[in-house]
């Protein structure tokens, strides 16, 4: 994992250095009429000179030590911007989760049992056009059709009036923030729907088949057991190991949901970052992202011998 | 469903003729309607975006100063955008660019995975090791925020040059998976007998790749180069979504409905976003429908 996290972070800095532009002239503003030999103090503070081997050591050094630096224009410890935003995408992506798998895993069994029925066809269907369907515009169709007609906020986490009067109460600002969350969400559960629908349904197909379910059958089993507790207990298996890749796909896929609804999260802001050629929030962000995905990768593969007795952690 | 192809097998064994595996998969993929329905609206898509741009009477740069922001009409079959441009020709003209970036990214991400599958499944011992370690650490990448940085970082590229680079992104990103595949198939094909018969015959080792080896993993490389290319025409979109994909003047799909971000065009100009989002669902729909009938052409034993 460490030696992946290097290529990476390299990876990461070469990128960086493909960036157009001077970071100092950036914190600086145009025009600041700050002295050439203060710019070079400044260049130092910030870990921006010295040669591309020397810039790489220190800028990682300081990474490892958990010293992002301070992020260009906003003039701000980039660990406390990023700090507030990750907050704001993991409460989306917790939230859709939860939603994504509480509809998919019955529908997804539901579909397996009673194969090529209305019920299965409908779903077959829907997830083949939510898996062809970009989310960002199936995001601006609801936007048109459902949320401007019902009046819903549209972009946003909270309220900025109720933010700078102050929430009344607690209940408030769960109320506040649960109605901007409305759209996002819709918008993240049901692109991932598409696909997990037919995830659950095609690794339950994968059991039903086999030969201990006809034993539990004969046996003389209720239907019910037969499905909850014989089928879905090894159908669990790929679905478990899947939650572990899912959650960076689920972040990535945010991503673009984040921008154009303005969610205060994390992918939006990369998004800004980028474009206002914020180098150290942009390293910082990526860092964290790399860090996401190997974490998940190591949750898969932890969930799966914690579900399959046969896995052994080595 | 099952039964018809076990029928059609059957036939075929009756008959008593030497049938081909790919004919095998022909005979199966015509009769899957819905994967006939893919690859029949694919290729229309795929001719109408390289005919209608021909025969229309409107070029990439006309613009009609007088004639701007109008709705659809008669004569503009979906309206004009902000600069006076017929949308319905370069609807068309940004499909151009939308297919060639699927077809060559994917392209691009099969030449690198079959090549370092093969290699690594061929050789196993260190050199599998090294490939595969090399492969891991690629597929660790996360894909859309690098995609995103990496286009950021290179945002001063012309636009002319910027399609490629989202092709050579996406297929310098995604290849891990098919590789990972064709390894693994190799690696179980290279015990087989026929393997044998080509060593006792002495054949060099590229032939050995290359004509006896691969030509057995092609149904899984085509499979994943068609997925893939659906794949890669989403990737595109979204990025020039974000502005950080390919860049007007060019058009393709996605920066066509990036003018919906300017919130007027958006509530009042539907024909300019509507349009191409509609033919990006069709296309990447009929290519998805298309995969599944190979995949379940090639590989009947799948459950589906």
């Amino acid at each position: 994992m460490i030696p992946v996290m290097l290529v990476i972070s390299m990876v990461i800095f070469l990128i960086m250095e493909l960036m157009p532009g001077d970071p100092v002239q950036a914190y600086l503003g145009v025009g600041s009429g700050v002295s050439v030999e203060q710019q070079q103090a400044l260049k130092e503070q910030l870990g921006l000179d010295g040669n591309r081997v020397e810039r790489y050591l220190n800028w990682l050094g300081r990474t490892v030590r958990g010293d992002f630096g301070k992020s260009i224009l906003q003039k701000a410890p980039v660990a406390d911007i990023i700090g507030t935003s990750v907050w704001n995408t993991f409460l989306l992506n917790i939230v859709g989760m939860f939603f994504s798998f509480a509809i998919a895993i019955p529908v997804g069994i539901k579909s397996a049992v009673n194969k090529y029925s209305h019920f299965d066809n409908f779903w077959t269907i829907f997830s083949l056009v939510g898996v062809s369907m970009p989310s960002f515009f199936f995001a601006m169709i609801l936007i048109f059709f459902v949320g401007i007609p019902l009046g819903l906020p549209l972009t946003l986490m909270r309220d900025p009036m109720m933010v700078v009067r102050g929430y009344p109460s607690l209940w408030a600002e769960i109320v506040d923030v649960g109605r901007h969350m409305i759209m996002p969400l819709i918008v993240l559960v049901i692109s991932s729907l598409a696909s997990l629908t037919r995830y659950v349904r095609n690794s339950v197909l994968e059991v039903i088949n086999q030969d201990y379910i006809r034993t539990a059958r004969s046996k003389g089993l209720s239907e019910k057991t037969v499905i909850y507790k014989h089928a879905f207990r090894n159908a669990l298996l790929p679905i478990v190991t899947l939650l572990g890749s899912y959650i960076p796909a689920l972040f990535g896929g945010s991503l673009i949901l984040e921008t154009i609804f303005k969610w205060p999260g994390i992918g939006n802001t990369l998004h800004s970052a980028i474009f206002k050629q914020d180098t150290s929030l942009v390293m910082a962000i990526n860092i964290f992202y790399a860090m996401l995905m190997l974490a998940g990768n190591l949750l898969a593969d932890i969930s799966y011998a914690l579900v399959d007795p046969r896995v052994k952690v080595s | 469903m099952e039964n018809k192809k076990e029928n059609y097998d059957k036939k075929n064994q009756a008959n008593n003729s030497i049938v081909g595996p790919w004919k095998i998969a022909w005979g199966r993929f015509k009769k899957n309607k819905t994967a006939m329905f893919g690859a029949i609206l694919f290729i229309v898509i795929v001719l109408a975006v390289i005919f209608v741009p021909i025969f229309s009477r409107f070029g990439l740069n006309d613009f009609i100063l007088d004639q701007k922001e109008l709705p659809p009409s008669a004569e503009y079959w979906l309206g004009t955008d902000e600069q006076g441009r017929d949308v319905f020709t370069r609807l068309f003209l940004g499909g151009r660019t939308s297919i060639i970036v699927g077809v060559i990214a994917a392209g691009f991400t099969v030449l690198i995975g079959a090549t370092i599958g093969g290699i690594a499944g061929y050789y196993g011992g260190y050199v599998d090791n090294i490939l595969m370690r090399f492969a891991e650490i690629v597929y660790s990448i996360p894909f859309t925020p690098t995609v995103i940085t990496v286009s950021g970082a290179l945002m001063w590229v012309n636009s002319k040059y910027k399609m490629y680079l989202v092709m050579f992104l996406i297929g310098i990103l995604s290849w891990p998976g098919l590789a990972r595949m064709v390894r693994g198939q190799i690696l179980s094909l290279r015990e087989q007998e026929f393997m044998q018969a080509t060593e006792i015959l002495g054949l060099s080792t590229r032939s050995r790749i290359v004509r006896h080896l691969l030509p057995n993993t092609y149904a899984y490389i085509i499979v994943s180069a068609t997925l893939g290319m659906a794949g890669a025409i989403l990737t595109e979109a979204s990025l020039s979504y974000l502005g950080l994909g390919v860049t007007p003047p060019t058009p393709t799909w996605g920066n066509m409905i990036e003018r919906a971000r300017n919130s007027n065009v958006f509530r009042n100009m539907q024909w300019l976003w509507v349009p191409p989002g509609v033919m990006i669902m069709l296309t990447v729909l009929s290519i998805n429908l298309l995969g599944e009938g190979l995949r379940d052409a090639f590989d009947p034993k799948e459950i589906r």
